[in-house]
């Protein structure tokens, strides 16, 4: 290093301890996972930052499988698979990147095999010992015609295989795990360069600076922002929320898809798989309805189609049960023998969440918040772009972002199921190829700025205010008393599971299957009155070891920007696509809605800005997709 | 409904109820609630929201497949996820898993618990060329996984395990040995004989002395007892 750079900034200077690596990732699940494998297998120094153990990841709940045409069972190629893709993206999918997913993903689900994932076997035929594949929705060969016959699976617990194979690879690799630490911001230069990452040590509570020359966002969804969801419950968007107050936009927040068979109250999924190995939707009446709403596909239309069915039927009051508000999906006649050998994972969630055994009884299902199409907008080598005056699409250095929190985007307006798992592989692994190149052109390291943690540990302080502070600008931490004394307060203590709960309920009552602009903006109306809250929430604990009290009101920060970019985004979007169904505006409209939102959050002022960017129509070798109508 | 929960913070004045105190205590408490169709864990967490926010515990995918919320309910390690509160005697006493070290309330170290599963270098060893597709695997040979590829790491059997209990650092305990057997079973792993040479010891493998108390608890119905039994099977053939 010469002397013109030694001006840099020397690492005692930092008000808090660092660590130094070529690459950090945020996130233990495949995407990170996968990522992490590609840099520590090019001998770089990697550091995997996780808020829980990795296996812990909601990759893990992943069920049904992974989609690529091996053509192990149906005559297959993977232009049939990127033709289903973008069609059932409602045509919002960037062609580009979804010809890459789909041209990559044999060789990536080869990968995962080479690995070791125990995916199952075809028992007989010519493809005896070959990876088994299960149909799906929305997947066709000839584009569009007969079903296609290609997600792959391990059992109904492909994403169990998957993640722990990714975990073990890594083990095998070195990387370095920081596993129950808690990502909190991005560090970002004034010339807009990441240079890293603050997080939380969970369990001594003190913040730590990760710095390094190229940061992955792999943190996942945020279904969480729902008050009934998939998802688990570590899913609350953290990296959305590191992205928003770094000033950076998200895309397409206005698309969630709300899986048709989750069970009532609980949200445990129940894979599509279900209804691949032969599962069929019956409302009150015994009547298989799919027949109505997708005559050729049925019960394997695409997930936005099956859902807005289930959602008619109950409306119409043909739902199950004494409130008529779900209905059933029965597999007694693929017969015991099946069942416990392609789907032992649901039959065991059924029973113990539904109360219902599956070989003998209808498991009772509905429409349930399951994954976010949106996202941070990427490439589809995992770079973060954002407009700038060169262009829509400009890459944020040392900035990448894979997986579900990342939109890239190949799932549009609807996602295909067995399609989020390839995401995560094919995107991690390129995003971890082009990180190498990244490093290799940069070897040196920019200077951290001085003001890189004051906004972290100014959160973390606003944590540590107690009740008798409130409403009292700043924190005096020499005037802590205990939490119920000296309660000068006028209004009520705010607490941050009342919060929460009052903005997920505000998010499943106007931002669900259907949205009229009337409903949304109800739900940004109260929305903004949850927000006003949130400044006079404060937490009873103020321990620091393993402050889960305080994880939850840093997660909560983070949902609550989400459900804001949720709200404004589906308002401004006066059309139907995909999993955003306006019954204000039923029709898709190309003319002016062919388009991807980016949606911010002035850092100075606060308000909401909104932003558009063309679809990527043209992919990488073949031709385009037109955009037709779409049914099943 | 009433419980009874393990308290440990080790700062002081950590808490609405742990008043200062370093020492561990059973705390009390009071929660109304209808247990019909709710699990363990839909309690701890009412608790945490409405009553005690300083009660701490770990919880993630909470539908039994994760392996975050191993704890010790009326005695049995279970997963407070799919544990349900119908059923159990009250006051319903939940604690840490047992053995390991316990870092706040219902949060164990398991670093331990880890070191053995890596130790047991739980991944495909293979050093053939790759080829061009997957390596053809018949249904049989696949089948000689199921029971063993399924384990979350919960940690609810090594923590029953009296092995585990007497020699926590030597004895490798039964998820670690589950996993090792996982991977000498694949037909694709080449590293058969290595993996048995590191087992063939006697605290890491032999102190399992076929007490079946992971096999009682495992909350996804796997049987580490049996896989134990077929390595300890693999290493009388081959002295013979």
């Amino acid at each position: 290093m010469n002397a013109a750079v030694s001006t840099d900034i020397p690492s005692s200077t930092s008000p808090i301890p660092k660590r130094t690596f070529d690459a950090v990732i945020i996130g233990g699940g495949g995407a990170g996972l996968r990522a992490a494998l590609q840099l520590s297998q090019a001998n770089l120094k990697v550091a995997l930052i996780s808020k829980v153990f990795p296996t812990r990841s909601h990759t893990v709940s992943a069920q049904g499988g992974i989609t690529a045409a091996l053509a192990n069972v149906s005559d297959d190629n993977w232009h049939w698979h990127m033709y289903d893709t973008v069609k059932g993206s409602d045509y919002l999918g960037d062609q580009d990147a979804i010809e890459f997913m789909c041209r990559n993903a044999p060789t990536a689900v080869y990968e995962l095999e080479h690995m070791g994932l125990p995916f199952s076997r075809l028992e007989s035929g010519k493809n005896a010992g070959k990876i088994y594949q299960r149909p799906f929705g929305g997947q066709s060969q000839n584009y569009g015609g007969e079903q296609a016959i290609r997600t792959c699976a391990a059992a109904d617990r492909t994403g169990h295989a998957l993640l722990h194979t990714l975990y073990q690879r890594n083990i095998a690799a070195r990387t370095q795990f920081f596993d129950e630490f808690f990502a909190l911001d991005l560090i970002r230069d004034d010339d807009g360069y990441v240079l890293g990452v603050t997080a939380l040590e969970i369990e001594t509570g003190e913040p730590w600076l990760f710095e390094a020359r190229a940061t992955l966002l792999a943190t996942g969804g945020a279904c969480r922002v729902f008050r009934h969801s998939t998802n688990a419950h570590i899913n609350t968007g953290d990296g959305l929320g590191m992205v928003l107050r770094a000033g950076l936009p998200l895309e397409d927040m206005e698309f969630w898809q709300f899986h048709p068979t989750g069970i009532p109250e609980v949200g445990s999924l129940i894979s599509e798989g279900v209804r691949g190995e032969g599962g069929c939707l019956e409302n009150k009446d015994g009547e298989r309805f799919m027949a109505r709403y997708a005559p050729n596909a049925k019960d394997l239309a695409s997930r936005d189609v099956v859902a807005r069915a289930i959602a008619q039927e109950i409306r119409a009051g043909r739902g199950c049960g004494p409130h008529g508000d779900y209905v059933h999906l029965k597999i007694e006649h693929l017969g015991a023998e099946k069942i416990m050998a392609r789907l032992p994972g649901i039959r065991e969630l059924s029973m113990q969440f539904a109360g219902a055994d599956p070989i003998t009884d209808p498991i009772p299902v509905t429409p349930t918040a399951h994954y976010m199409m949106g996202g941070i907008p990427s490439n589809m080598h995992g770079q973060v772009v954002t407009p700038v005056q060169t262009g829509p699409e400009e890459a944020v250095p040392g900035l990448y972002a894979v997986g579900e929190c990342a939109c890239v985007s190949v799932h549009g307006a609807n996602r295909l199921g067995g399609n989020s798992l390839l995401d995560l592989v094919v995107f991690g692994r390129a995003a971890g190829i082009h990180m190498i190149e990244t490093l290799r052109d940069n070897p040196i390291p920019r200077p951290i700025p001085h003001t890189a943690v004051e906004k972290s540990l100014a959160r973390l302080a606003r944590w540590s205010q107690r009740n008798s502070e409130r409403n009292s600008k700043g924190i005096n931490e020499g005037n802590s008393k205990g939490i119920n004394e000296g309660n000068n307060a006028d209004s009520p203590i705010e607490t941050v599971a009342g919060i929460r709960t009052d903005m997920q309920k505000i998010m499943q009552d106007h931002c669900g299957v259907y949205r009229t602009a009337s409903v949304l903006q109800e739900g940004l109306e109260k929305l903004a009155a949850v927000e006003a809250r949130l400044p006079n929430a404060v937490i009873s604990d103020h321990s620091k070891m393993f402050n889960t009290a305080r994880l939850e009101a840093l997660e909560l920060e983070n949902l609550m920007l989400i459900a804001r970019a949720t709200l404004v985004s589906a308002l401004a979007r006066t059309e139907s696509r995909g999993a955003h169904s306006r019954e204000d505006y039923p029709q898709r409209d190309d003319e002016h809605w062919l388009r991807h939102t980016l949606y911010s959050r002035s850092i100075d002022t606060q308000q909401d800005q909104l932003d558009y960017k063309p679809v990527r129509l043209k992919p990488l070798t073949v031709k385009t997709f037109q955009p037709m109508e779409r049914t099943y | 409904m009433r419980f009874r929960i393990y308290r440990y913070n080790p700062e002081s004045g950590g808490g609405a109820d742990a008043g200062g105190s370093l020492r561990p205590h059973m705390q009390s408490y009071e929660l109304d609630f209808d247990p019909a169709g709710k699990k363990v864990l839909d309690a701890l967490i009412a608790i945490k929201e409405t009553v005690d926010e300083s009660l701490s515990f770990r919880r993630s995918c909470r539908e039994g497949v994760c392996g975050s919320d191993g704890v010790n309910v009326n005695g049995r390690n279970v997963l407070a996820c799919v544990t349900p509160l119908e059923g159990l005697s009250e006051p319903i006493e939940i604690r840490p898993l047992p053995r390991l070290g316990v870092i706040r309330d219902l949060i164990v170290d398991m670093d331990q618990f880890y070191q053995h599963y890596r130790a047991v270098k739980p991944y495909l060893i293979n050093l053939d060329p790759e080829p061009e597709n997957e390596r053809l695997q018949s249904a049989a040979e696949r089948a000689e996984l199921d029971g063993l590829w399924e384990c979350i790491l919960c940690g609810c059997c090594t923590t029953s395990c009296p092995s585990f209990w007497w020699n926590p650092e030597k004895f490798l305990g039964p998820a670690a040995l589950l996993q090792g057997y996982r991977f000498i079973a694949d037909s694709r792993d080449q590293a058969t004989s290595e993996r048995l040479d590191f087992l063939e010891d006697p605290y890491r493998l032999f102190r399992c002395h076929g007490i079946m108390n992971c096999v009682e608890v495992c909350p996804k119905g796997l049987n580490p007892t049996a896989a134990i039994g077929k390595i300890k099977g693999l290493l009388v053939k081959r002295a013979l």
